[in-house]
């Protein structure tokens, strides 16, 4: 195992930021942590690389306890913050000079380094505009480069792709697939599933500071929910009056006056509201059922849980 | 954790690149402050005086200036700048991603806030010796005092900086701490002659005033053993302030 963390608990005062989470990221896989806001993925990512310590429990990464050799364990990760850290005056060629001799490089291994970095992560056009000039999508790939400059053997990525345009994602995609291809681990926090459900391997769904599941996006799926979603515009009076006559009656996900409904086979559903147009429900979209529907089911849809 | 000089060197490397770049702007507002009071007060003020402390008026107020240049040139190190760096750009948790520790982000610091003491300290001396004030080769052993002076008011002034959470309090350490201790230390006036007896140990306290003292005996002599004092007061109260403020790192960045 890359990571382990065990039976670890983070208090920050009365508040309980983790709650005896337990975690295992194998070597060579790519890992996502998903949770909404203030579940804990953050602090789990923190304590893995050693900034933050564990009230209680033991987290190792390389098979070494982080809280004895922050040091050695630092010297073989990277992390990708979820804000930017980067200087504003100086350019993406300068700011990875200076962040190489964080980690002693220095001299022709640095600057060749660096010249990597800018390559990997196309920054070339770039390279010696102040960073403050950049637009976001650059400033991003700079960060990302940033904490690739050791080669690390475990890449943490702290929601690396908020906030960026289609383009720059599918392109900072590409380098995480890129960088794992070529053995590295790679563990990530991210509020958006598709991503989760194209880069990941293995997804853990985080919940007032545990996993409340875990596995494969696809077999998450298979094991919380049917296969197809059919999304139907209806209050919650018109919902029961539509499902009272479906015997025992699906799992479901009400957003607003939007309900989704989950059913390996839509077809009794769609023809129930077909034919009962008096009870005024309408289908918005029928569609496969995918992890953001595991996600909102196991986490909740209501604003005023998600804190 | 323990000090590693080679991340705390790399720390310094960041702040001197960046130095590297505006040096020409922030150096001379700094640096031009005690010239101004040495010509308006040494050459204006020291027309109506014969003499202070056995010397000119100008000569008297060389040495203190020169550590007064030391102590802005730290200052304004480790209080604005550090404050920016730690809690708007915050450098200091891109740092802590790599193998680089809190107690080496203090080292660095400190490191660099000296080096920027020094540079005004010695650029001042130079001014100072280029004038004929200075009674060389004697006035020499003003070198060391200014990266003395430079880590007393660096750990001074690092331990406030991280005792704060709002940049507006810097107001008052530099009103109400460093302005008193620019005016009462020695460098206007031989403050001790004014105290009464019982009254010196008031003078003892102040941190500007040792360093001024030993630059002032660098200047004129004697080189009195009674200086030894207040080399371990600069050394006592910097080692405490460092090992204070070093916890204050550690606990502000690993929560």
């Amino acid at each position: 195992m890359i990571v382990e963390v065990s039976g670890v608990t983070k208090r920050f005062g009365e508040r309980v930021a983790v709650d005896g989470l337990t975690l295992n990221v194998p070597e060579g896989v790519c890992f996502g942590l998903l949770g909404p806001n203030g579940a804990g993925k953050t602090t789990t990512l923190r304590m893995v690389y050693g900034v933050t310590l564990p009230t209680s429990g033991h987290v190792r990464v390389f098979g070494m306890d982080v809280s004895r050799n922050v040091r050695a364990v630092r010297r073989r990760l990277g992390v990708t913050l979820q804000q930017n850290v980067l200087i504003e005056t100086l350019s993406p060629r300068a700011n990875l000079t200076i962040f190489g001799r964080y980690h002693l490089m220095d001299g022709a291994g640095l600057a060749q380094r660096v010249e990597e970095l800018i390559d990997f992560m196309e920054l070339r056009s770039h390279a010696d505009v102040p960073v403050d000039k950049l637009s976001g999508g650059y400033q991003r790939r700079l960060a990302v480069a940033l904490s690739l400059m050791n080669r690390p053997e475990l890449l943490i990525l702290d929601e690396p792709t908020t906030g960026l345009d289609p383009a720059v994602r599918l392109g900072l995609w590409a380098r995480v697939r890129e960088l794992r291809r070529a053995g590295a681990t790679v563990l990530l926090t991210t509020h958006y599933m598709d991503e989760a459900q194209r880069l990941c391997d293995t997804v853990a769904i985080m919940s007032a500071g545990d996993v409340i599941a875990q596995g494969a996006p696809e077999e998450l799926i298979g094991r919380y929910l049917a296969r197809q979603a059919v999304e139907v515009e209806a209050t919650p009076a018109q919902e029961y009056a539509l499902l009272r006559g479906l015997g025992e009656s699906p799992p479901r996900c009400r957003l607003g006056n939007r309900t989704m409904v989950y059913l390996d086979d839509p077809a009794v559903l769609l023809d129930r509201i077909r034919r009962l147009p008096g009870i005024g429900a309408s289908v918005m979209a029928v569609r496969p059922t995918d992890l953001e529907d595991v996600f909102l089911t196991l986490t909740g849809t209501s604003l005023e849980d998600n804190r | 954790m323990t000090l590693s000089w080679r991340y705390a060197l790399s720390v310094w490397r960041r702040n001197a690149s960046m130095y590297r770049r505006t040096w020409r702007w922030n150096i001379l507002p700094n640096f031009f402050e005690p010239v101004l009071y040495l010509v308006s007060l040494g050459v204006g003020l020291g027309a109506y005086i014969t003499t202070m402390g056995g010397t000119s008026y100008i000569q008297f107020l060389a040495p203190g200036l020169v550590c007064v240049a030391a102590m802005n040139g730290a200052s304004f190190e480790v209080t604005y700048n550090i404050f920016v760096r730690m809690n708007i750009e915050k450098a200091y948790d891109a740092m802590l991603t790599t193998p680089i520790q809190p107690v080496d982000v203090v080292a660095g610091e400190l490191l660099w806030s000296m080096t920027r003491s020094c540079v005004y300290g010695l650029c001042f001396a130079l001014v100072v010796a280029a004038a004929g004030l200075a009674p060389l080769p004697q006035a020499l052993w003003v070198v060391p005092v200014i990266p003395l002076t430079g880590l007393l008011f660096s750990a001074i002034g690092l331990a406030f900086t991280l005792r704060i959470g709002t940049i507006e309090l810097y107001s008052f350490y530099f009103t109400l701490f460093l302005t008193p201790l620019f005016l009462f230390s020695s460098v206007f006036f031989p403050l001790e002659e004014r105290l009464s007896a019982s009254w010196l140990w008031v003078a003892e306290c102040l941190p500007l005033l040792h360093p001024v003292r030993l630059a002032r005996a660098a200047f004129f002599g004697p080189a009195s053993p009674a200086l030894l004092w207040d080399v371990a007061y600069i050394l006592g109260v910097s080692t405490v302030l460092v090992a204070y403020s070093a916890r204050l790192m550690r606990r502000k960045l690993t929560l």
